[in-house]
C-alpha cells in the first residue's frame, strides 16, 4: 500500500464525508501516540509502545525534569537512602526513541485530537494514554489546604515534600508524638502509609526513642494489616498506637496553627503531623472530562480505554481499575495492556484479553519486608483478583529478610523497566 | 527484542481485517508485567533472578512447582496460582526464547 501520511489521509477521508469512520491508519503510516504524564504509568507505557512499534511516533508529555519516585520515599524518612537514589530522569526513554517533552499539558481537545501545553505550542495526536496520578483533594479535609499543607506535610506526592517531612522528624524533640491522618479508600497505594509509619518508627528508634507514632485512621482496617501489626510488636513494641475510625480514628478538622487535629473524641497535638489527605484523579484527567462523579477516571478493563472518549486510555492511579490498588506496579501492568491494545486498534486487530499483576512490598524494618501478590482478570464481576494474597504470619526471620532484598531488587528492575 | 519484533512483524501482517487476537499475543499480554520484578526482558538488575534464556523445561517445572506448591517461595507460589497449565507453558517458551 501507498504511503500517505496521517493527516493527508485524515484530510481525504474527511473531504470524502467518511469522517473518521475509519478509525485505522492506512499500513505504514506513521501513528502519534500521546503520553501525559511520566510516572509510573506514564513512562512505562511510552517506553512499551516504542519497543514493541518502532513506527510509532510517541511523544511523551512530563511537567518534571526529575522524577522522584513515591516508592521508597518512606525509606528516605527511615534515613535508609537519600532522594538522591530514587531521582530518575528521562535520558534513557529519549535514547529508546520516545520523543520528551518537559511541559504541562494544560488543555485537552478531545475534538481536534491535540494538546495545549504550556509552552505554548499544541501537540497533535491520533492516541492519547493519560497517567497523571493523582491529585491531593483539598479542601476535603477542613483546614487542609495548600498552605497547611507546608506545616503538616502529605508527603504523598514525592520530592520536595518527602524532604520537609524528614527535616521535621530531625527537629522534633525526643519524646514528641508524630501524628499520621490516613484517609479512607480508595487512595494510593493502600500499604503505604504503614509502611511510613514503620520507617518513621525505625528513624525514632535509633534517634529520638522515647518517642511515638499514632495513627488516626478513617478506616476500621488496613492493607496487609496483621503483618504490619505483627512487624511493629517485634521491631517496635510500644511505639506505633493505631486507631481505627469508630474508635476516635476519623479526624473532622486540622488546624496548622496550633497543630492539632480534631476527632469526635477531642483534639490531638503533634510535634510532627503528617497528613494523607483524600485524593482524585490528576487535574488534567478531571478537567478534560474524563472522570466521573467519584473523581476517578472509569476505563474498559481489559484495555484501558476510557469510557469517556474512545482515543483516549487511563492508567495508574488515575483510573478505575475494579480490585487493583492504586500501586506503581499496577500502573506498570495496565502501561502494557493499554499499549498492546493500542498497537492492535492501529492495526485493525482485536486486542488480547490480559492478565494483570500487582506486587508490592513494603519495608517494616531494615531487613523485614512483607509483601502482597496478585493476579487480576476481568471476569463478570469487573477486574478481580484471581489468585494471590500476603506474605504469611509468623514467618521466620530469613523470609522477612528475603522479601526486604527482594523489594530492593523489585525498586531497581521496575524503574530500569521504566526510565531504560 | 528481536523476538518481540519478529511476533509484531508476524501480526502487522493480519492487518485491516478483524481477527481475533492471535495466539502469540497471549504469552506477551501476560510476560510483560513480569519485568516488574523480574526485569525488562526477564533481565534483572537486581536481587531478584533473572529469568531469561533458561529452558523451557527449566522453567515449566520451576512455575508448575510454585503453583503446586512443591516448590518453595516468597512471592511466585502466590503469583503461579493465578495462571492455567496452558499460560504457564507459554510464558516458559516466550521467555526460553529471549537471547
Ligand atoms: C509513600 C508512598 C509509597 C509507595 N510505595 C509503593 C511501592 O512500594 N510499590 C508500588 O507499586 N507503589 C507504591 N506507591 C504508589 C505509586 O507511587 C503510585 O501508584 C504510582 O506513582 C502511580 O503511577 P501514575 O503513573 O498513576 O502516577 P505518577 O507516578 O504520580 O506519575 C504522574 C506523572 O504525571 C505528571 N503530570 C501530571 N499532570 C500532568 C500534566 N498536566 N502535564 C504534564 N505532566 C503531568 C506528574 O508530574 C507525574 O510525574 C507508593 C506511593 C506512596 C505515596
Amino acid at each position: 500500500m501507498k504511503r500517505i501520511s496521517r493527516r493527508s489521509f485524515t484530510a481525504m477521508a474527511s473531504a470524502a464525508g467518511a469522517v473518521l469512520a475509519m478509525p485505522n491508519l492506512a499500513f505504514g503510516a506513521q501513528a502519534r501516540v500521546a503520553v501525559v504524564g511520566g510516572g509510573f504509568g506514564g513512562a512505562a507505557a511510552a517506553r512499551y509502545l516504542k519497543r514493541l512499534d518502532k513506527q510509532l511516533a510517541v511523544t511523551l508529555v512530563e511537567a518534571s525534569r526529575k522524577f522522584v519516585t513515591c516508592p521508597f520515599s518512606n525509606l528516605v524518612l527511615g534515613g535508609l537512602r537519600p532522594i538522591e537514589e530514587i531521582t530518575h530522569g528521562y535520558e534513557g526513554l529519549a535514547k529508546d526513541g520516545v520523543r520528551v517533552i518537559h511541559a504541562t499539558v494544560q488543555g485537552i481537545d478531545t475534538g481536534a485530537k491535540r494538546l495545549s501545553l504550556s509552552s505554548g505550542s499544541l501537540l497533535p495526536y491520533d492516541k492519547l494514554v493519560l497517567s497523571p496520578g493523582i491529585d491531593l483533594n483539598f479542601g476535603a479535609l477542613p483546614g487542609y489546604d495548600r498552605t497547611a499543607a507546608e506545616k503538616m506535610p502529605h508527603a504523598w506526592k514525592a520530592g520536595a515534600q518527602t524532604l520537609l517531612l524528614k527535616r521535621q522528624l530531625e527537629a522534633m524533640p525526643n519524646g514528641g508524638t508524630v501524628l499520621m491522618v490516613c484517609p479512607d479508600n480508595p487512595y494510593r497505594c493502600p500499604p503505604g502509609p504503614y509502611e511510613r509509619a514503620s520507617m518513621i518508627a525505625h528513624f525514632l528508634k535509633t534517634r529520638k526513642p522515647r518517642s511515638k507514632i499514632l495513627i488516626l485512621d478513617a478506616k476500621e482496617n488496613f492493607s496487609k494489616q496483621a503483618l504490619f501489626q505483627e512487624g511493629w510488636q517485634a521491631n517496635y513494641p510500644g511505639m506505633i498506637d493505631w486507631l481505627p475510625g469508630k474508635a476516635g480514628g476519623k479526624v473532622a478538622s486540622v488546624d496548622a496553627k496550633a497543630m492539632t487535629v480534631k476527632t469526635e473524641f477531642g483534639e490531638q497535638k503533634g510535634a510532627v503531623i503528617n497528613v494523607i489527605p483524600p485524593q482524585m484523579a490528576g487535574e488534567i484527567a478531571r478537567a478534560a472530562g474524563f472522570a466521573n462523579d467519584t473523581g476517578w477516571c472509569p476505563v474498559d478493563f481489559e484495555t484501558f480505554q476510557s469510557k469517556m472518549n474512545p482515543d483516549a486510555y487511563v492508567i495508574g492511579d488515575a483510573s478505575i481499575a475494579g480490585q487493583m490498588p492504586k500501586s506503581g506496579f499496577s500502573a506498570n501492568s495496565q502501561a502494557k495492556v493499554a499499549a498492546l491494545a493500542i498497537i492492535a486498534v492501529l492495526n485493525s486487530r482485536k486486542p488480547a484479553s490480559p492478565a494483570l499483576a500487582n506486587t508490592c512490598y513494603s519495608l517494616v524494618a531494615p531487613n523485614y519486608g512483607i509483601s502482597v501478590a496478585n493476579v487480576y482478570r476481568v471476569t463478570d464481576k469487573g477486574l478481580v483478583s484471581v489468585e494471590g494474597g500476603v506474605s504469611p504470619t509468623g514467618a521466620p526471620p530469613d523470609f522477612r529478610n528475603r522479601e526486604a532484598i527482594f523489594a530492593e531488587g523489585w525498586y531497581a528492575s521496575i524503574t530500569r523497566d521504566m526510565f531504560g | 527484542m528481536a523476538h518481540l519484533r519478529s511476533i509484531f512483524a508476524a501480526c502487522l501482517g493480519l492487518t485491516l481485517l478483524s481477527f481475533p487476537a492471535p495466539a502469540q499475543e497471549m504469552p506477551l499480554a501476560l510476560a510483560l508485567s513480569c519485568a516488574a520484578c523480574h526485569g525488562t526482558d526477564g533481565k534483572s538488575p537486581g536481587a531478584i533472578p533473572t529469568i531469561d534464556g533458561r529452558s523451557a523445561k527449566e522453567m515449566k517445572e520451576a512455575l508448575a512447582g510454585f503453583k503446586n506448591g512443591t516448590r518453595p517461595a516468597t512471592v511466585m507460589n502466590r503469583l503461579a496460582k493465578g495462571y492455567t497449565d496452558q499460560e504457564i507453558d507459554a510464558l516458559a517458551d516466550y521467555f526460553s526464547k529471549i537471547k
